[in-house]
């Protein structure tokens, strides 16, 4: 096994790069940030709507997040892979199928955590931001979202991971990410799969585990300084 | 002494379903003037003063603020609210933020005013409060009273011409009670317009210009604090004083 990790760590770790496409871990990394950067804002949007006084605002929101909460993330990519270029008329890389995919995927999750958090902020805090004459728009991103953003650190932690391990899923549209390398790899050497795929875990798991342990370091040291422990 | 008169209920009704909790409340607040509001729990006073700055909305009547109509349709209640302060029980303050940036919160990012200008504003307050040296802590530091003391000087940053305070102390430890109830009392004698809605008797009696008590909705009885507590002719206060006194 470490043979394999010498003559092939930088096939893990970036693909054919530079002879050929970036690969590899750098990959599976750039994906997961980019789907995690652009669902988050419209997990925000979904989970306002979801608690918007808005009665039309709130079924059609949680239309959506149902809809794509009961579709199996495989299903999803296939629906992008073909779905996107009809509607936009321009090839789509298999990249950007995946990146969209799972935007709209843990987009309709991460909105339920997000929704959550916000309910567990106590009316309270909604209540004095208002007496002080604050908007609605200025108390969500002032008071309400900041709390419950941090309240729900843990699950949010939870969505990230899942984005990283999911685009593995890019493997079934051919886009280069570490699950893709490793087949590669294993291609090459055509005996030792065991240990190949052995080694694929043992990176997914070590990149998973210093994200969650980073994050919950993070909120341990945000909730010591606030006076919260 | 002629004072313009600040806070005007007339006849103003409001339900939750088929509950009434305001009665054809009718009463007038002056410039200046310190009001505690007193009655039995469930009697409508925290309703009346969470009516005044519209954080409830009223079934009929009027009530103005100021000359404005607070809850006409088209009145600005962002902008009308920076006009009445409004402190609450649980005083909710907001735990991610310091105490400086709890209280700098609406000048800067509702008023825009600068941070410069904010600040020395808001250490000012603080130290009006007695806690000048928290301002860089965080809210889960300090004790309820100090939490509370901060919630009023947030309520003063704005610098609006009444403050509300809705059973201010009675979410506190006793040892507790006699900081923040100083601290309204140097506001009152400050010249400060306060509606209080408290069971500090004490309080209404050194630094209350009126008493009013409610029940069931309706302001029973609307007087001075002298002859509120030392001549009460109405059955209900007397019972309700000497429940607070603890008389059984």
């Amino acid at each position: 096994m470490l043979e394999i990790i010498q003559d092939y760590w930088l096939t893990f770790l970036i693909g054919q790069y530079p002879n050929g496409p970036l690969g590899g871990l750098a990959m599976t990394i750039i994906v997961a940030v980019l789907s995690i950067l652009m669902s988050f804002p419209i997990a925000v949007a979904f989970a306002m709507a979801r608690l918007s006084a808005f009665g039309w605002l709130r079924a059609a929101s949680a239309g959506l997040v149902n809809l794509v909460r009961g579709i199996p993330l495989l299903m999803l990519i296939f629906w992008c892979y073909f779905v996107i270029p009809i509607m936009t008329g321009y090839a789509v890389s298999g990249f950007w199928t995946l990146v969209c995919a799972l935007t709209i995927y843990e987009a309709a999750y991460l909105s339920e955590v997000i929704r959550a958090g916000m309910a567990s902020v106590p009316k309270g805090q909604t209540e004095a931001a208002r007496s002080l004459g604050g908007g609605y728009f200025l108390t969500m991103r002032g008071v309400i979202l900041p709390q419950a953003l941090f309240n729900v650190l843990p699950g949010i932690t939870s969505q990230f991971i899942s984005t990283i391990k999911e685009t593995s899923l890019g493997y079934v549209i051919a886009v280069n990410e570490l699950t893709f390398a490793a087949n590669q790899v294993n291609n090459l050497l055509l005996t030792q799969p065991l240990q190949v795929f052995t080694i694929l875990a043992a990176i997914y798991f070590i990149l998973c585990f210093v994200l969650s342990r980073g994050l919950s370091r993070l909120e341990t040291s945000i909730r010591r300084k606030r006076g919260l422990l | 002494m002629t004072q313009s008169v600040i806070v005007r209920f007339d006849k103003v009704n409001k339900w939750y379903g088929q509950h009434q909790v305001l009665h054809d409340v009718s009463l007038e607040v002056k410039k200046g003037e310190v009001v505690v509001v007193c009655g039995p729990s469930g009697s409508g006073k925290s309703t009346l003063i969470r009516t005044i700055n519209a954080l409830e909305p009223i079934g009929n009547g009027s009530l103005t603020l100021d000359g404005i109509a607070v809850h006409a349709k088209g009145t600005d209640l962002n902008k009308l609210r920076q006009s009445v302060g409004f402190v609450f029980q649980q005083f909710n303050l907001f735990p991610h933020m310091s105490v400086l940036d709890n209280v700098t919160f609406a000048p800067i990012r509702i008023q825009k005013r600068s941070r410069a200008e904010a600040e020395t504003l808001a250490r000012d307050l603080l130290a009006r409060v007695g806690l000048a040296e928290k301002a860089g802590s965080f809210p889960g530091f300090l004790s309820g009273g100090q939490q509370q003391r901060v919630a009023i000087a947030r309520a003063l940053a704005l610098q609006p011409p009444v403050i509300l305070f809705d059973e201010p102390t009675s979410a506190l430890d006793p040892e507790m009670v006699g900081e923040v109830l100083q601290v309204m009392k140097a506001l009152a004698r400050d010249g400060m317009t306060m509606i209080c809605v408290t069971h500090e008797m004490g309080f209404a009696r050194e630094v209350g210009d009126r008493v009013i008590f409610m029940d069931q909705g309706r302001v029973v009885v609307d007087t001075t604090p002298d002859l509120f507590f030392d001549a009460p002719d109405h059955p209900r206060v007397k019972r309700f004083l000497s429940d607070v006194r603890g008389e059984h």
